[in-house]
């Protein structure tokens, strides 16, 4: 990307794709705040396998943004203890499966450290996951890994769905004083949008957030990250049916805005949640719970989850097929009891009638 | 640090192994004083020999660590702490670790550091926090220069890296002291840790005290290296292994260590050839995993009788001086004892504060619940 040329601190309104969105937040906080320092697998001099740091060690130097070795548990830790030496680590996790190793230290200490020392070490670091499929990649590159974090007291868990939304969401996750996972859906790199960079120190209030990309009136789709895209054609595409449908994107997993989903459904009276990853004891799971625990008397039907399906992510061939697309979320949605029968045909495979 | 492991064990004092240019350890641990406490010269090279104020102040810090580790066992078995993994026995490793740091030196503790963090200056309640029940770390990290003590294994020494190479980065002369034990050099943490602080240059200490038991397992299950210290060598970096149970020869070894990593020469791995006495923890039985003959060997080997033997005979330390330690470590381990007998008082509502720095509306909305729960119960008393 090419760098926008500011004066300093004034605002550049520009075209960008969500890539070089990241790229800019990065170079803006960088300039913002010389403890931020950006750190992982080939994020130097080659600027990231998807290019998210290009261009950022040649103008930052190789101080503040430097290659490590090939270690995702010693990167994580590197970054707890560079924080606590006052630094505000930015650090890239090549691919959501390769973060696996760095499980350990990011459960045990990276999300417990300011409770383990009662408010006396706080750890401002941003762990950034090009995550979930959709763009042809083999086995272990297209893992939607954000349950797991989510699952993690101490962390917060941020996707961002536009190009806007990266820039913002990143720059408030390098100032949070607490750990953000930040979680890039990679089939959006390449996505266009405009945003208002600052090299300012900026305070940015996007997180707990969520954002109705698309009002309605019949029914509410949640989504975040990859899927947010995915319930805006499901809408587009619900219109022609007749249906409203009001689409909110969730932005931040953790902090969780029960005000805006609730407010919503009980707008609606229906809804269906949106997510790429496996759909067992994930978060859609906790969405729709959440819902029917706060919103049950002005739900008209069941909180349906679409989500994909629960298999290892499948060979680029058959990825289609575990995707929730289009056709799976306007399906969904003609489940909703509109006739006031309830919707069985999926429900009753162990033929046990009742097993449901 | 020699440069020919193949030759014969040199019985000379060999001088060719400066610190900082040959990366082996030598083949037998460092030795300055034998098990009588007389002065031997095994591989001590170009080492200097400790000062006697260091070795004095050794020799009181090691009588009040033991003091105060009998004194935690006494409170674990009496039910005052949850649990408390003794180090009776590594004296030499945890007091020598500290006296050779400076001031503004950081220490990266496991949970068996206890010792060490006494003599680091932490107050002795502070350290007895988690295992007392009331709050998870008790002390100030950033106050006393000290990580929480970690129980994952091995994974606070990539924190010591990364914090040892950020304190370089911000110009300031801090050396890590990283703690670990013989088992947790199996765990990945510790190869990521070596390689990155080799990488990366970072001013840090690695003392692996090599205590020959992982709770019941031992070093024979654990690795076929020769030495852990030979652990080093593959990441390039300087490493040494030394009599663990022999202070003066910890404090010569790890003095030099500090002043390599400070002087920007880069890290260094020091494994301490010591013995547990008790069991991994109040809890463990280490009769079912090793002979009683074998604690009766390692007591003979004892750091505390070796280091006062030879300050006796020099003339450093006498008979008043020895009772006067004595004495003051009684008063260390009343006052631990008086201050660990108080109930603490605990807060519930301390459970939902620093998960984050504001916590969430979830948060707030549990612990209103649980607010409501405890003046429900309060009410029906």
């Amino acid at each position: 990307m090419t760098p926008t040329v500011t004066h300093h601190g004034a605002p550049a309104r520009n075209q960008v794709t969500m890539s070089g969105a990241i790229n800019r937040a990065l170079r803006d906080a960088m300039t913002a705040n010389t403890d931020v320092v950006v750190f992982g697998e080939d994020v130097g001099t080659l600027g990231g396998v998807f290019r998210i740091t290009d261009g950022i060690a040649r103008d930052f130097g190789e101080d503040r943004c430097f290659d490590t070795p090939l270690a995702e548990a010693g990167i994580v830790g590197f970054a707890v203890g560079m924080a606590m030496a006052g630094f505000r680590p930015v650090i890239e996790m090549q691919f959501d499966a390769f973060a696996y190793p760095a499980f350990e230290q990011i459960a045990s200490h990276v999300a417990k450290m300011r409770n383990r020392t009662a408010g006396k070490v706080n750890l401002p670091i941003v762990i950034r996951i090009p995550f979930a499929g959709g763009i042809g990649g083999v086995e272990h590159h297209c893992d939607s890994s954000e349950a797991y974090y989510a699952h993690t007291p101490g962390l917060k868990v941020v996707t961002p769905a536009t190009v806007e939304d990266a820039y913002t969401l990143l720059r408030e996750a390098i100032n949070d004083p607490d750990p953000v996972i930040f979680m890039e859906p990679k089939r959006l790199y390449w996505s266009k949008g405009a945003i208002e960079s600052a090299t300012a120190a900026t305070t940015f209030d996007s997180f707990g957030r969520a954002a109705v990309r698309r009002a309605g009136t019949d029914v509410t789709l949640v989504a975040y990250g990859p899927s947010v895209d995915v319930a805006m054609a499901a809408a587009a595409a619900a219109a022609d049916s007749g249906w409203s449908v009001e689409v909110v994107d969730l932005r931040t997993i953790v902090p969780f805005d029960d005000v805006t989903v609730v407010a919503s459904v009980r707008k609606t009276g229906r809804c269906v949640v949106v997510q790429e990853a496996q759909g067992f004891a994930g978060v859609g799971a906790e969405i729709a719970a959440r819902v029917q625990e706060r919103a049950f008397h002005s739900l008209q039907a069941p909180v349906l989850r679409v989500a994909g399906l629960d298999i290892p992510y499948p060979p680029p061939k058959l990825e289609h097929l575990h995707l929730p697309g289009v056709e799976r979320v306007l399906d969904a949605i003609a489940r909703l009891q509109w006739d006031d029968q309830a919707d069985t045909r999926f429900l009753d495979h162990h033929g046990k009638g009742g097993a449901m | 640090m020699t440069t020919d492991t193949n030759s014969p064990l040199p019985q000379t004092v060999p001088t060719d192994r400066p610190f900082a240019r040959g990366l082996i350890p030598a083949p037998t641990p460092v030795q300055f004083l034998d098990e009588l406490g007389h002065r031997v010269e095994i591989f001590t090279g170009d080492y200097a020999e400790p000062s006697p104020e260091q070795l004095v102040a050794a020799y009181r810090a090691m009588v009040i660590g033991r003091r105060f580790d009998i004194q935690a066992t006494a409170l674990a078995k009496q039910g005052r702490l949850a649990v408390y993994p003794p180090s009776r026995g590594q004296e030499a490793c945890q007091i020598g670790s500290m006296l050779a740091l400076s001031e503004g030196d950081w220490a990266f503790p496991t949970y068996r550091d206890s010792m060490a963090l006494v003599t680091h200056g932490l107050d002795p309640v502070e350290i007895l926090t988690v295992p007392h029940g009331a709050a998870h770390c008790g002390y100030d990290p950033r106050a006393v220069r000290t990580a929480p003590q970690c129980t994952p294994l091995a994974t606070q020494l990539v924190h010591a890296v990364g914090f040892a190479s950020g304190e370089k980065r911000k110009g300031r002369p801090t050396v890590a002291m990283a703690f670990v034990g013989d088992g947790a050099t199996s765990e990945g943490d510790f190869h990521e840790a070596l390689n990155f602080a080799g990488v990366f240059n970072a001013p840090v200490v690695f003392l692996v005290q090599n205590n020959e038991y992982a709770i019941s397992v031992p070093l024979s299950k654990q690795t076929a290296a020769p030495s852990l210290g030979y652990k080093g060598i593959g990441y390039g970096i300087a490493s040494e292994q030394v009599d663990g149970n022999d202070a003066m020869a910890v404090l010569a070894v790890l003095n030099k260590a500090v002043a390599h990593a400070r002087s920007g020469q880069g890290p260094v791995l020091v494994e301490a050839h010591t013995y547990r006495l008790d069991g991994h923890t109040n809890a463990d039985d280490p009769t079912r995993y090793r002979d009683s003959t074998e604690v009766d060997d390692w007591l003979r080997r004892d750091p505390i009788t070796r280091l006062e033997a030879w300050l006796r005979h020099q003339g450093h330390i006498d008979d008043a001086f020895v009772a006067s330690v004595a004495h003051e470590a009684e008063a260390f381990a009343a006052d631990v004892r008086d201050r660990m007998s108080i109930d603490l008082a605990v807060d519930p509502m301390s459970l939902f504060d620093n998960v984050f720095a504001t916590p969430t509306p979830q948060l707030l909305e549990q612990r209103a619940m649980v607010q409501s729960e405890i003046k429900a119960e309060e009410a029906s008393r």
